[in-house]
């Protein structure tokens, strides 16, 4: 990767509100507005699917036809109204055999502008990537080199119909189709995502990386992306987002489920960075997503997310630790600027013996913005000698924007061991001085203080992504001192 | 190399300076003394740009150009350094990277190519070994959890990093114990040239055992009331600053 430069980053500030913010002219099949159980079925029809996918779907529907949206998060906005939705978009003519000379030649083009040049992916950094744009995943790089191992990524839409049995057997066992709202909403009508099969005593040669993006205008994306580290396996995957800038809100509902089975390790790192709004706080995406992670005997779950987009987000990356001496992380850095509001955090649920939890959290308010970390461990009778430390740390920026921190502890064995730190600092004027007086700028000071602020957090990324996630936190907190 | 003309300042309706004169040259060393709240850590932040101080009057200038539109770091660029009475503590940034930063941030304004990594090492072992630094130190988070002599020490290896044209030392020698001053005396003492000036601000003569100064001010009630050679140190240590006060009422 060639070397960023504080010029480039200049340049940058100079010159983008928001990088990601083009549209590509894309023909698109583009489903009506609207939600029923005929779009339901029509969405499984285009997908080809088996009849038990199609009865999944319609199950997860009639489930969230019941349920009400939740209200408990600490975020304003005015409710999606779901019937004015798109539930499908794809570009047209995608063809999922297909190698990586036939794809649009615009799409191409626009892997250019989001910085991700597929060729450049596979021979420099090593990653096997699966690229969804809108709802269907055209692109997905490596598979070969990865087949010779066993492992299986493919798009989700793929994997239902090469691998029927493993992802009838897997999906929906970590979130149940009525888990919630927005995931039961995702249930009935995911439209792609991705799926990774890591077999028995298999280490991923490469990080896995699948890019999100919304392109076209009044769509959804529900994204759905399973993954089983097998027995003894190890693998890292990596995850990024983007989307056009556009007045209105855009909805995005996903549901990851993450499966360790006994001694395996999934690392699990997300770079979201969907369209946040203008600076008046119009536009930009509600990121409603339900992550969770099941880990059996001895595995271990990292979740690292990197949270500097949407206008709304609420999302808890959570570990469910079933199996004796399993160990699950959390890793958080939220950015909010301008207008956005973000609740996020975690849940580390203790059900083995000797289980353990790490909760690291970052929180950076800027602008008028509400930032709130909320987090659950609860540690039941049977999970004797369980132990989390958590650790959430709050940085304002200015005056005019707020920190939450909603820790919620539920301990039910008397050996459990909990630990929580927390503290709210703020960008001093005196710490601004102190780098001006060294020659450093100001912009330069506060991407200095706040790369230092998030340093244990960005320390667990990937090397290639860590170096994004830091120019993500400098534009996105751009002009945010007063 | 720093003139200071009629300088008036106040911050708030509160005016701290009452009209500062004071000359530098290259190659001097200059003592500014005088009670607490005499104005001696404001004249300090003034000279180095801050702008919670608003200059109503008079100048600042080095080597003739005119700093009062400058920003700090534009300053900073030119060669004014500032050892702060207490340095601020930056969590997650390392002494090294926060040290390169600012060397890179200076040369770049400077229209210099950043420093090769290989030569900025070699440079911050030469600086620590002068400052008697533990490698270990360098890797710290900037001055959190450091004690009161670490970060004084700290300071000047900045100071020995950057080499400035005109250091302000700001208290230096407070918080700091007797072999820890004695170290970073003879650190600035080495780095001090014909080409350089420093300003030392202080209370006590002590420091000024082991840093000679040329010349001694007196700072009261926001004027220098008194100047002199170093003798005029140990008289004011031998008399207090009433002497002075009360030479200034008679």
């Amino acid at each position: 990767m060639s070397k960023y430069t504080e010029d480039d980053l200049k340049i940058e500030l100079e010159t983008k509100e928001y990088e990601y913010g083009f549209y590509t002219e894309l023909e698109s099949d583009t489903f009506p507005i609207g939600l029923n159980e005929d779009i339901v079925r029509a969405i499984s029809l285009r997908k080809e699917e088996p009849q038990w996918m199609t009865d999944w779907r319609i199950d997860a529907f009639r489930a969230w036809q019941e349920m009400i949206e939740p209200e408990w998060a600490n975020v304003h906005y005015t409710k999606p109204d779901f019937q004015a939705i798109s539930y499908y978009s794809a570009p047209k003519a995608v063809d999922p055999n297909k190698t990586l000379d036939d794809v649009d030649p615009e799409l191409l083009e626009m892997y250019k502008k989001l910085g991700i040049s597929v060729d450049e992916q596979k021979m420099m950094n090593n990653v096997a990537m699966d690229i969804v744009v809108d709802s269907v995943s055209v692109a997905t790089t490596f598979k070969k080199t990865l087949g010779e191992k066993g492992i299986i990524f493919m798009s989700i839409s793929e994997a239902i119909k090469e691998h029927p049995e493993l992802v009838r057997k897997y999906l929906g066992t970590v979130v149940p189709q009525k888990d919630n709202f927005y995931a039961a909403l995702n249930s009935a009508v995911f439209s792609d995502g991705s799926f990774c099969y890591i077999p028995k005593g298999v280490r991923c040669p490469m990080e896995l990386s699948t890019y999100f993006r919304i392109n076209q205008a009044g769509t959804g994306q529900f994204e759905r992306t399973l993954l089983i580290a097998d027995e003894g396996s190890y693998v890292s995957y990596l995850e990024g987002c983007t989307a056009p800038s556009r007045d209105e809100n855009q909805l995005h509902a996903a549901v990851v489920e993450l499966i360790a089975l006994d001694n395996a390790e999934i690392k699990y790192s997300t770079v979201q960075n969907w369209y946040p709004g203008n600076k008046e706080g119009k536009g930009g995406v509600f990121n409603f997503v339900t992550k969770r992670g099941i880990c059996e005997k001895n595995a271990k779950i990292s979740w690292t997310q990197v949270e500097t987009g949407s206008a709304v987000t609420w999302k808890y990356p959570s570990v469910i630790l079933k199996g004796d001496n399993s160990v699950g992380e959390f890793y958080s850095i939220a950015v909010t600027n301008n207008f956005q509001q973000a609740d996020t955090g975690t849940k580390m649920i203790h059900l083995g013996k000797n289980t353990k939890s790490t909760i690291i959290s970052k929180g950076i308010s800027a602008g008028q913005s509400q930032n709130s970390y909320r987090g659950l461990v609860r540690i039941s009778p049977n999970a004797d000698n369980a132990r989390n430390f958590s650790q959430c740390d709050s940085l304002l920026m200015g005056n005019n924007c707020g920190a939450h921190t909603f820790p919620y502890i539920e301990s039910k064995n008397p050996s459990a061991k909990i630990e929580h730190e927390a503290t709210t600092s703020k960008i001093g004027e005196d710490q601004v001085f102190y780098c001006n007086q060294r020659g450093i700028p100001t912009e330069k000071a506060i991407a200095l203080i706040v790369n230092g602020f998030s340093k244990d957090v960005l320390n667990k990324l990937p090397m290639e992504f860590a170096v994004e996630a830091q120019k993500l936190l400098e534009i996105s907190l751009e002009g945010s001192v007063g | 190399m720093l003139s200071i003309k009629n300088l008036h300042a106040s911050i708030g309706d509160k005016e701290i300076l009452k009209g500062i004169n004071l000359e530098v040259k290259a190659g001097e060393i200059h003592a500014i003394m005088g009670p607490n709240g005499a104005g001696k850590s404001t004249l300090a932040s003034i000279i180095a740009g801050n702008e919670n101080y608003e200059v109503t009057e008079g100048a600042i200038s080095l080597d003739g150009e005119d700093l009062s539109e400058l920003a700090p770091e534009e300053r900073a660029h030119k060669g004014v350094f500032l050892s702060f009475q207490y340095p601020v503590e930056i969590p997650g940034v390392s002494v090294t990277n926060f040290i390169r930063t600012a060397i890179n941030e200076t040369r770049k304004a400077n229209g210099q190519e950043e420093m090769h990594a290989n030569e900025m090492l070699k440079v911050i072992r030469e600086k620590s070994e002068l400052l008697e630094i533990d490698r270990k130190f360098l890797s710290r988070s900037l001055n959190e959890g450091f004690s009161g002599g670490e970060k004084k020490r700290n300071e000047i290896f900045q100071m020995a990093m950057l080499e400035p044209k005109l250091a302000i030392l700001d208290e230096t020698d407070s918080g700091l114990d007797i072999d820890a001053l004695r170290i970073v005396a003879n650190g600035v003492n080495k780095l001090k040239s014909d080409k350089n000036a420093i300003v030392v601000i202080t209370h006590y003569q002590r420091l000024l055992d082991y840093i000679v100064p040329d010349f001694v001010h007196v700072l009261l009630n926001g004027k220098i009331v008194k100047s002199g050679d170093a003798s005029l140190a140990l008289e004011l240590e031998e008399k207090g600053y009433d002497w002075i006060k009360q030479e200034q009422e008679a």
